[in-house]
């Protein structure tokens, strides 16, 4: 039953090239929300630390909604709300990709302020109170000293969620994006082959996230060396 | 103002902490170039004392004045407002605060911690600030650590860091909250030899501590607190040798017995 050599010796030359090609728009999809997620995730970690009480409870709300929530119900409120919302509008623009990246990219937001957060509190206070005893705005103090410590902190985990991106990407087949796990199963069904070439794209995710796991390792051992 | 004012001015100084009062009015001029030491008893509010000159912490009551100048607040229409943080950094430039925790920042060389400020809130050009930042670690003895770590460095090493980071700022008053307090007893000489050193360039200071021989040597005054206020103050001869007031005497006497 199991030939598997042989169904791939058949048929790689046409799933492989056709697998790879989107195994590329599910590396852009992970790149862009990743993108979104840290600048807006840092925009909510720095709301979260606010003085102001509205501006911290907004931003709290943000995170324990989109945190709160399975990825696929963000993905699929994200592109599917907002049309049926404003019919009049031209949703044109707003192609499955872009609601992919939004989706993935609010709820990444989510999980990275709280990391970004957390990295930022487990400095002593002592460090702020010397960079502004020295005259630095908050401002200045956050740029130049805390900041660049928070980033050694927080490189692990923001690695981690990374690699937890990249899986997550798959679900964007959901709403119709046509990336490497969407392409699979079109293939999969067509050649009635599911076992062949779901083995086939788990390898090829595995490739992807492989190195990124490695790159944590490596990390987390620097920074247990330099403690 | 004149040359006669003095340089800072404490006003009726109250700070609570919800319910713990714990500064509970005071008032203290400091002169230019005078060096005037902090005694009292853990829990006195020395700490609270010094934070609220610049401002780490709010005043809930009083003023504070450095050449004239308020400190931490404007007056509007008679009304005393808070400043913003913008201007607020502007004024902390003048006050040089030295921590009892050094606080040196971790990623920075030496010579980083110390031109970080003169380049970014100063605006001085790098090189400019590396002269500067080089000739005050070789005023504190460092010189050749320069480029060091923190983490590389002794505790009475990374005090004298520290020293020279608020240096190269040339603050016009200087305040030490217990500066040898989390070193080792064969460390602590070394920090108080810079601190003595700045004394006699004439630096106005402003000097909590339980060093009393070190105090009695250095200061034109000693500030005797307890309790959120100014017990006694006076010549280290008469405050520290001849106290007046029992509670200062008994303070003395249990430094002593330690
Ligand atoms: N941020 C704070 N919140 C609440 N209480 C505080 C705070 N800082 C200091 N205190 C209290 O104020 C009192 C005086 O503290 P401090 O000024 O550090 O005294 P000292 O430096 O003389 O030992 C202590 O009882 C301390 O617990
Ligand atoms: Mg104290």
């Amino acid at each position: 039953m199991l030939q598997l050599p042989e169904i791939y010796a058949e048929n790689l030359h046409r799933w492989l090239p056709e697998l790879l090609y989107y195994s590329l728009t599910t590396l852009k999809i992970a790149a862009v929300s990743f993108f979104i997620a840290v600048v807006v995730g840092l925009l909510f970690a720095l709301l979260r630390l606010s003085h102001n009480r509205l501006i911290r409870g907004f931003a709290v709300g943000f995170i324990e909604v989109a945190r709160g929530l399975p990825i696929v119900v963000v993905l699929y409120i994200v592109y599917f709300v907002p049309p049926q919302l404003f019919p009049g509008l031209n949703w044109s623009w707003f192609t499955d990709f872009t609601g992919a990246v939004v989706g993935l990219g609010l709820h990444g937001a989510a999980i990275l302020a709280e990391v970004f957060r957390s990295g930022i509190e487990a400095l002593h206070k002592g460090q702020r109170e010397a960079a502004i005893s020295l005259g630095m705005t908050p401002a200045q103090s956050m740029a130049y000293i805390i900041l660049p410590q928070a980033t050694r902190i927080i490189l692990p985990p923001v690695a981690n969620y990374a690699i937890g991106l990249l899986k997550d990407t798959s679900l964007c087949s959901l709403i119709g994006v046509n990336e490497l796990m969407n392409d699979a199963k079109s293939i999969a069904f067509a050649d009635y082959q599911p076992m062949a070439v779901f083995v086939l794209v788990a390898v090829i995710y595995f490739a992807m996230s492989f190195p990124l796991s490695m790159a944590v390792r490596y990390m987390e051992g620097r920074l247990a060396v330099s403690r | 103002m004149g040359q006669m004012d003095p340089l800072l001015r404490i006003v009726d100084l109250h700070k609570r902490f919800g319910e713990l009062e714990v500064l509970a009015g005071v008032s203290l001029d400091v002169k230019r170039g005078e060096k005037v030491s902090i005694i009292g008893p853990s829990g006195s509010g020395k700490t609270t004392l010094l934070r609220c000159i610049n401002y780490l912490e709010k005043p809930t009551g009083g003023h504070i004045y450095i050449d004239g100048t308020l400190i931490g607040e404007k007056q509007v229409g008679g009304k005393f407002v808070h400043l913003s943080d913008r201007e607020l950094a502007k004024e902390r430039r003048e006050i040089g605060f030295v921590f009892q925790r050094f606080n040196l920042f971790p990623h920075l060389t030496a010579l980083g911690n110390v031109t970080i400020a003169p380049i970014k809130v100063l605006g001085l050009s790098r090189e400019e600030a590396e002269a500067r930042g080089r000739q005050m670690l070789e005023k504190v003895g460092l010189g050749h650590k320069v480029n060091e770590y923190p983490e590389r460095l002794s505790g009475g090493q990374q005090q004298r860091v520290a020293i020279a980071r608020v240096l190269a700022m040339q603050p016009k008053l200087m305040l030490f909250d217990e500066a040898t307090s989390a070193l080792d007893p064969e460390l602590i000489g070394e920090v108080l030899r810079v601190m003595r050193q700045l004394a006699d360039e004439g630096r106005t200071m402003v000097i909590v501590t339980h060093e009393i021989q070190f105090s009695g040597e250095v200061s034109d005054r000693v500030v005797f607190m307890d309790h959120g206020k100014i017990v006694e103050q006076g010549p280290p001869k008469s405050v520290l040798f001849n106290p007046q007031q029992p509670r200062t005497r008994e303070f003395l006497k249990h430094l002593q017995e330690r």
